[in-house]
């Protein structure tokens, strides 16, 4: 073996271990975040945590279940409004790749993806929360959807154009106009895929903080008026972190805790969405 | 065409008129892909076009079902007509048409998200038909003019796409009757299939021949002389020569044509 050839391959081997460490590197905050978590959250774990509203300033005890029901009911309503705009907004950006419309559209989705939380927040802030004069779970709803939207639009533009010609082309020839063919046909055959996006954008917003600070606000209470402030889990997280009490310490790691399983289990289940989408190559 | 394929093509159509294509040009953007083909297809017959590849068969093909027009860029002019009708005269709907103009494509393409019957029942479900017994009975007829009832009777739920090829491509056949056109457009149907499967699938195209107007491209000269009753030779965008698969298989009027049959270019 000539010296050239045996430097060569040196440095191949060098590559795969620096690829293979840097891999490893990914994945070692992951599970050190996951453990520490586990580890801190769960002792401040019990049953009240789950179903008791916070308990008064200082005083041990008393839960996050407020919180825990606002996240779902933010995250609802954010759905509501992002899903449907997402979805059908991408599916347009999909068949109608070159319009003027999709190109602006596709960009602006772009830019909105890479715009700061808390501008969303305010965003929402001006929008609904001074023509209202107070904060509530629709403005924290609003901002959030807004967030949401790009993500979906964009995720569904991508999966909707993987569906191939031949399957638009079928239906369209039994004589099925083309506003059905999208709806019936095309979107049915991307809809796992979709679904991943959907789920996938739900759990990126649901750890939002930022966009609720001055939307939803929060809320000591149980609120199911949409119209008033509602506590949210990282808005809770938020507060008793930077509170003087250990007590508050505990159940705000353990909070992260439940908040992290959340999202964990939609990404989980987004991956189970991502199995089931037909073949689309 | 020359006048000796011209008059014997008149003497020779002694049959219902199903389709007159009337100079019709197609264009992709800029390319003149078909360049005024004026060619008559007989009712419940078959009519095969052949040609080398990029001649403008297929895309002659789609312009009877307005499916050409679906392409970016696409253009057509001429007259086709149908029934008296001239299928691009304005305000027609091509949605109409095609309920009226079925097709088959190459690669067999069921719905991947829809079980056997679904597929056979797209047509009519598609188009908001609700009424179950009827589509039942459909499918079940349409399955068995397309020769499929027995070999899916008994996994009408499973996925379309777990048949074999040639079972899809039967599938997509009995998709397409079961909105019962009046002419079936096939585009090289058997050509993604094993011989087994091509053969049965002439057999289908002969069997369905009793009842509609069926035209099929082909770059198989063996399937055009085996299945069909009129055959037209495309050759760069131009129809080179139309008559009875017969006379063009075994007395071509032009050099042309007969070059090609004879396989020495294509």
């Amino acid at each position: 073996m000539d010296r050239r050839y045996r430097f060569r391959r040196a440095k191949d081997r060098g590559m795969v271990v620096v690829t293979f460490l840097c891999t490893v590197a990914v994945l070692v905050p992951l599970f050190l975040v996951l453990g520490f978590l586990a580890r801190t959250g769960v002792s401040a774990l019990n049953w009240d945590f789950f179903t008791e509203i916070p308990g008064a300033a200082g005083e041990p005890g008393g839960g996050m279940a407020n919180a825990i029901a606002g996240t779902i009911l933010l995250i609802t309503l954010a759905g509501a409004m992002g899903i449907p705009i997402g979805v059908l907004g991408g599916t347009y950006l999909s068949e109608y790749p070159s319009t003027r419309l999709s190109q602006v559209t596709r960009f602006t989705a772009d830019v909105m993806n890479g715009i700061p939380s808390i501008v969303m927040g305010l965003f929402a802030y001006v929008l609904i929360v001074l023509p209202l004069r107070h904060f509530s779970a629709l403005a924290g709803g609003v901002a959030l959807g807004v967030m949401l939207i790009p993500t979906v639009v964009r995720t569904t533009e991508e999966i909707v154009r993987l569906v191939p010609q031949s399957v638009r082309e079928a239906s369209l020839a039994l004589g099925i106009p083309t506003w059905k063919t999208t709806m019936r046909v095309v979107i049915p055959t991307a809809a796992a895929g979709i679904v991943t996006g959907i789920m996938v954008g739900l759990a990126r917003i649901a750890g939002e903080t930022a966009p609720l600070l001055f939307t939803a606000f929060g809320n000591r209470f149980w609120n199911w008026d949409i119209l008033q402030p509602i506590a949210a889990l990282p808005l809770q997280i938020f507060a008793y972190a930077i509170s003087p009490f250990d007590d508050w310490h505990r159940q705000a790691w353990a909070g992260a805790l439940v908040l992290v399983t959340i999202v964990l289990i939609v990404n989980i289940a987004a991956r189970f969405a991502a199995n089931r989408q037909v073949k689309l190559r | 065409m020359n006048s000796v394929n011209k008059q014997r093509v008149a003497s020779l159509i002694d049959h219902t008129t199903g389709i007159q294509a009337d100079e019709v040009h197609a264009w992709f953007d800029r390319l003149h892909a078909l360049r005024g083909i004026t060619m008559i297809v007989a009712e419940r017959k078959i009519t095969a076009i052949i040609g080398p590849s990029g001649c403008g068969k297929s895309t002659f093909l789609r312009c009877l079902n307005r499916m050409h027009e679906l392409v970016p860029g696409a253009r057509v002019s001429g007259r086709v007509v149908m029934d008296g009708q001239d299928i691009y005269a304005p305000g027609t709907d091509p949605v109409q048409v095609r309920r009226r103009v079925g097709m088959v494509f190459q690669k067999p393409n069921p719905f991947p998200t829809m079980s056997v019957f679904q597929n056979a029942a797209a047509g009519l479900t598609l188009a908001g038909e609700r009424n179950r017994a009827k589509v039942e009975e459909i499918v079940e007829r349409s399955l068995q003019a397309a020769v499929l009832w027995d070999e899916v009777k008994d996994r009408l739920h499973k996925p379309g796409t777990s048949l074999s090829g040639g079972q899809q491509q039967r599938l997509c056949i009995a998709r397409a009757l079961a909105v019962s056109p009046e002419v079936l457009l096939m585009d090289e149907p058997a050509s993604a299939l094993d011989p087994a499967s091509t053969l049965r699938i002439e057999e289908l195209a002969r069997d369905l021949a009793n009842d509609i107007t069926i035209v099929i491209v082909t770059h198989n000269m063996q399937q055009a002389a085996r299945v069909s009753d009129f055959t037209g030779f495309f050759l760069d965008g131009e129809l080179i020569e139309f008559g009875s698969t017969n006379d063009l298989f075994t007395r071509p009027t032009d050099r042309r044509t007969e070059d090609y049959i004879t396989g020495r270019f294509g």
